[in-house]
């Protein structure tokens, strides 16, 4: 049987024919699982009026790392879909904000349970659901919610993307995804509910076979490009004292 | 003398009850990580699907896959398992999580809260707080009890965009703790040497023994 490759040069090709007006999902939470060399290859790609779907729009943390902010900076973004649009500390601005604020970039917010829910659905071919998150709050004004078994629910609709950015620690030829620890979070939904999935694997690509049937996290039929990281400084490796 | 924040955290840990799934929301809850539990088996759940973390790492002995919703490196003692977000949020939907401890801009006398949009923003800082909110069986806040300026932060009702309405079964503050009865806070204990006058002059709601 052949198998065709799914492992490609390098960053650039990886990202190469993302168009303009795709939803765009980045994994990753805080550090671990953040698409951070593939993201810095869209910058340079530039296809524009992104939808982009995260759990934060990045930052306002130092040193930067390429993230949906710097999009946003980069003018290729239409829309950002995240459960943080502001900053935690009402002290601090994120990047993104001054765009928000004048208008040149749309936001929706959505809490973190109801996002990872709406990519799961997307996933699952389930077109909407209902959940209490948000009831009661300004995110549910004029919008549809209905009394299950006396209790309010808030209808949320499948949120499916054309491209998912991650980052995992181990693949295999066949596209097989392994993540560790905290790694995880986001990746294996965003996967799930996108047409094209590209990820930036830490370690050499592996043999198909080398991971354990029983230990793939993400099948490798819904994976499409594989990037190998070349050590530091040709790629973006997050050290400890970035969120220190 | 008014808690202080160690001292918050540690006795709003004495309402855990043994074997409690916990989960922390950023900032100051965080400090509940710190405190000895005793004979009591708690586990803590963080939003990112780490389920059964332990301390912060020391210095030199961090893992940078591994951190907590708060982005602390923590550790995972045996026993600890990792699920992805769709499970967490799972979790935390379907009731399995017995407590959140979160912090606030404000908690209301009738049991509301808001800690995640603040006056003439116009994005938000919701998190996980809304899904843990809706569906943890307890909700703790842990806050000051005034802003910088002195206004008080326990009010009759919110002023600011709720999390979410009803939820609230404990606050903490420095200067006590405090059960939102719906019309009012009822005080459950001082902080040493705290009066009731003080916490009547300090807060925006009745206040009961």
């Amino acid at each position: 049987m052949a198998r065709r490759s799914k492992v490609v040069a390098d960053f650039d090709a990886a990202v190469a024919g993302i168009e303009d007006g795709s939803t765009i999902a980045f994994g990753g939470f805080a550090l671990p699982g953040s698409p951070f060399n593939l993201t810095a290859a869209l910058l340079r790609q530039g296809a524009k009026r992104l939808v982009c779907v995260g759990n934060t729009t990045g930052g306002p943390r130092k040193p930067r790392n390429p993230d949906i902010g710097m999009l946003v900076e980069n003018g290729q973004v239409a829309k950002v879909i995240c459960s943080f649009t502001a900053a935690p500390r009402a002290s601090d601005v994120l990047p993104f904000t001054p765009y928000y604020e004048r208008g040149e970039v749309d936001a929706e917010t959505v809490p973190q349970g109801t996002l990872a829910e709406r990519l799961r659905a997307a996933g699952a071919g389930v077109p909407a659901f209902y959940t209490p998150a948000g009831v009661g709050t300004e995110l549910a004004e004029g919008r549809e919610t209905r009394v299950i078994n006396g209790r309010e629910y808030l209808l949320e609709y499948a949120l499916p993307c054309d491209v998912a950015l991650l980052r995992c620690y181990q693949a295999d030829e066949a596209g097989n995804l392994r993540f560790r620890r905290a790694q995880r979070n986001f990746g294996p939904i965003m996967a799930m509910a996108s047409k094209l999935v590209i990820v930036e694997v830490e370690e050499p690509i592996l043999p198909a076979g080398a991971i354990d049937p029983d230990d793939v996290h993400t099948p490798g039929i819904l994976v499409h490009r594989l990037v190998h990281i070349p050590p530091a400084p040709a790629a973006i490796w997050p050290t400890l004292k970035e969120t220190r | 003398m008014p808690w202080s924040r160690p001292q918050m955290a540690e006795r709003l840990a004495r309402e855990f009850q043994d074997g409690w799934i916990v989960n922390l929301g950023v900032g100051m809850p965080t400090l509940i990580t710190d405190v000895p539990m005793g004979d009591k088996e708690i586990t803590f759940h963080a939003e990112n699907g780490v389920i059964g973390f332990g301390p912060v790492a020391p210095e030199g002995q961090e893992d940078i896959h591994l951190v907590d919703a708060s982005r602390r490196y923590v550790t995972l003692p045996p026993g600890a398992a990792i699920v992805d977000h769709a499970d967490s949020f799972a979790l935390i939907r379907s009731g399995r999580i017995d407590v959140t401890v979160l912090g606030t801009y404000e908690a209301a006398a009738n049991r509301d809260f808001a800690n995640w949009k603040v006056k003439g923003s116009k994005g938000g800082v919701i998190g996980g707080a809304m899904d843990l909110a809706a569906c943890a069986k307890n909700v703790f806040l842990m806050m000051e009890h005034r802003t910088r300026d002195g206004s008080p932060r326990l009010l009759a009702q919110c002023s600011l965009p709720v999390t979410a309405r009803g939820r609230v079964n404990l606050v903490v503050t420095e200067l006590g703790l405090f059960e939102p009865t719906g019309t009012a806070f009822k005080v459950r204990e001082l902080a040493p040497g705290v009066t009731m006058d003080e916490v009547r002059a300090a807060t925006g709601a009745p206040v009961t023994e």
